[in-house]
């Protein structure tokens, strides 16, 4: 009974890693960097749902979306000040850029929202499944939220495949210049891989903080390092790799907690990441051939 | 040649740097020992933003009500007091330059910090300086280790001993579980303290789970509580993070006791927080503000009237304005005026504070050891319909 219930909470867990880890993994494939702000792209999706929801008293889902707009706008202006500019230069200078960028949006949040931790009530409002008189409770936001991330993934899988947007996409990630060459337009293509990963870390800080109700200017900070652990875990650059590496990651965090020490808990975690990196450097879906950085 | 000019400009140039540099330092000391003569510099230092903000406003407030009260009715010894207050957002390396800022400014007595861990940091500096620190809130027992710092609320030691105390003699429970952040002074030596005295009083400690900071996912905690079979759930730790714990222990239809220190004062001003949750938390500390005594209705009386915020007015704003009076109470007994100077006031209010006796909000005939601690009885209060109700 304990070890199921451990399990659900890990899978819970987990898929909220893999929502934010698609957003890494989605602009590491197509623009081959690594976007360190996007835990913070989140963090700025759950304010704006908590003031809508709080203070004009909107509807949840309706204040979901705006915040998905509002994320998309804002990862459109990161793409095009601070990214664009940088297209070509060292990838450790973009690197650079995004951990700064990351650094702007925590201190920006903590002068705006004030660094007071905020109680962020959940938009979600279905009972609970109760099973096994009591003993295994799972949440309407667990199932929420494993659903929702099962869908994205699906879905993403069907854009990038399936579309002419997508395909273009696909066709920036094997070689900017080619794709050029071709007709694709490389910067059009790199904002729209932003818009889509942007807004996505909306959905994902809506079920972050759905499922763990605080709300604080570097609330995005840990859960997206851990994400990106994730994506890493499944193969940088791979739809279905960051799902499976989301939800490892999650369910290696619970379990260590509870059966090994709840204080090893991370550190677990990140000696997972190395001794994968080592047996398979690549990742557990990775592709052999794709450059790192 | 040119070359040669350059570097010699350069050289000039540093050194008329370093020679402003110096003089800018010295004129800022004069001018703050020619000020000091008149009044009292009172400093402190706290967490005015960050996660913790809502203690450090808590005793910003309630020591600026008090020394407004004592500049109305003739200052200290006749002179008046001028307090200033530093941010340090809990963090211990701020809270030293929050010290030197205050230093610069010409700080005779240091009336904080109000976090045991930047506090740790602050007292090696004081006591190099040899100058009077009496401390809010800072519970830490190695706080105190320095023989110039005192405090006005308890010791860690003395909150777990209290806190295993209080369960066992009201017969709350028998088998604990605690849930403790091990990456935190605070809340590893209550822990510690807890455990032991549990063991004195006959108290089952059924599960010991521990977090670290950044943990969100506080589920496998709850769990191992919650399977332990445990009446009661202390926990030793800060209001942010109870805040995640009571609502994801609801979620899992988790219900118990939850019981606290001082650091789950405030708990009910977090924004947006549900009170519900709280319901029936219980938790320790020496402040209630429905209590029916005569100085804690005069205290909150006088808070309201001045207008602060009224999320703040908790445990730690009571400490805070204790801590005025009894610098006060000290600064009279040991008859210390501002034209001595800092060391000299130090070595005064240091044997003055064991011979004082002083009624204040936070507790009846509050006495200090030499050590730094302070004796008076603990309290308990209860959340009741999302307000602090005091137990007896």
């Amino acid at each position: 009974m304990v070890l199921i219930s451990n399990l659900i909470n890990g899978l819970s867990l987990g898929s909220i890693y893999a929502v934010i880890a698609l957003g890494y993994t989605m602009v590491y494939g197509i623009a081959k960097m690594l976007n360190f702000a996007h835990g913070d792209v989140i963090m700025v999706g759950s304010y704006v749902v908590f003031l809508l929801t709080t203070k004009a008293g909107l509807n949840p889902y309706l204040s979901l979306v705006v915040a998905m707009a509002a994320c998309t706008v804002l990862g459109l202006l990161i793409e095009r000040f601070a990214y664009r500019p940088l297209r070509g230069a060292t990838p450790l200078a973009v690197l650079i850029t995004a951990i700064g960028v990351s650094y702007l949006f925590q201190n920006l949040a903590l002068l705006i929202f004030g660094s007071q931790v905020k109680s962020f009530s959940s938009i979600f409002n279905f009972p609970s499944i109760k099973l096994a008189g009591g003993q295994i409770v799972i949440t309407d936001e667990t199932i929420i939220t494993i659903v929702v991330s099962i869908i994205i993934m699906i879905g993403l899988t069907l854009f990038v495949n399936k579309t002419k947007p997508g395909r273009a996409m696909l066709a920036v990630s094997e070689d900017q210049d080619a794709a050029k060459l071709m007709g694709v337009n490389v910067n059009a293509t790199i904002a729209l891989t932003f818009a889509i990963g942007s807004a996505l870390a909306a959905v994902a800080g809506v079920l972050l903080c759905s499922t763990y109700p605080t709300l604080s200017p570097t609330t995005g900070a840990m859960p997206g390092i851990k994400a990106f652990v994730a994506a890493v875990l499944g193969g940088i650059g791979s739809i279905p790799g960051a799902m499976i590496g989301g939800l490892a990651i999650g369910v290696i965090e619970i379990l260590s907690r509870t059966y090994i020490s709840s204080q090893l808990a991370d550190a677990i975690v990140f000696a997972v990441l190395i001794i994968v990196l080592i047996v398979k450097p690549t990742g557990i879906l990775g592709k052999k051939y794709i450059d790192k950085v | 040649m040119k070359k040669t000019f350059t570097k010699v400009l350069a050289v000039v140039l540093a050194l008329c740097m370093v020679v402003v540099c110096f003089s800018a330092c010295g004129s800022k000391k004069d001018g703050g020992d020619s000020t000091a003569s008149d009044t009292f510099k009172i400093g402190s230092i706290g967490p005015l933003t960050g996660d913790n903000a809502v203690y450090g406003k808590a005793v910003q407030y309630g020591a600026e009500l008090a020394v407004k009260e004592i500049n109305a009715n003739g200052g200290i010894n006749g002179k008046q007091v001028e307090f200033r207050m530093g941010d340090d957002e809990a963090d211990a390396e701020k809270s030293v330059n929050a010290y030197n800022d205050l230093k610069d400014w010409g700080m005779q007595i240091l009336a904080g910090t109000v976090t045991t861990g930047a506090c740790l940091a602050v007292v090696d500096k004081t006591k190099a300086d040899n100058m009077f620190q009496l401390t809010p809130s800072a519970s830490g027992a190695d706080v105190i280790k320095n023989d110039n710092v005192f405090q006005v609320c308890f010791t860690d030691p003395n909150q777990g001993i209290a806190s295993a105390d209080y369960i066992a003699d009201n017969n709350i429970a028998k088998k604990v579980a605690v849930i403790y952040n091990s990456a935190d002074a605070y809340s590893t030596g209550i822990y510690n303290t807890f455990k032991s005295e549990a063991a004195v009083k006959g108290l089952e400690i059924v599960a010991a789970e521990a977090f670290t900071a950044d943990t969100t996912d506080f589920s496998s905690q709850l769990n191992a509580a919650k399977n332990s079979g445990a009446e009661l759930v202390f926990l030793p730790i800060y209001a942010a993070v109870a805040a995640s714990i009571l609502k994801q222990a609801d979620t899992m239809g988790f219900k118990t006791t939850f019981f606290g220190c001082d650091g789950l004062d405030g708990i009910l001003s977090i924004e947006n927080f549900d009170a519900k949750l709280a319901e029936g938390t219980m938790l320790l500390t020496p402040f209630a503000a429905d209590a029916k005594d005569e100085k804690t209705q005069n205290f909150v009386k006088a808070y309201n009237e001045a207008g602060y915020d009224k999320a703040n007015l908790n445990q730690f704003a009571a400490d805070a304005y204790d801590m005025i009076y009894v610098i006060k109470a000290a600064a009279e007994k040991a008859n210390v005026t501002p034209d001595m100077s800092v060391s000299d006031i130090c070595n005064a209010m240091k044997s003055a504070m064991t011979q004082i006796q002083v009624d204040g909000v936070t507790g009846l005939q509050m006495q200090w050891k030499a050590t730094g601690e302070v004796n008076k009885a603990p309290k308990a209060v209860k959340i009741v319909s999302g307000a602090y109700v005091a137990m007896d």
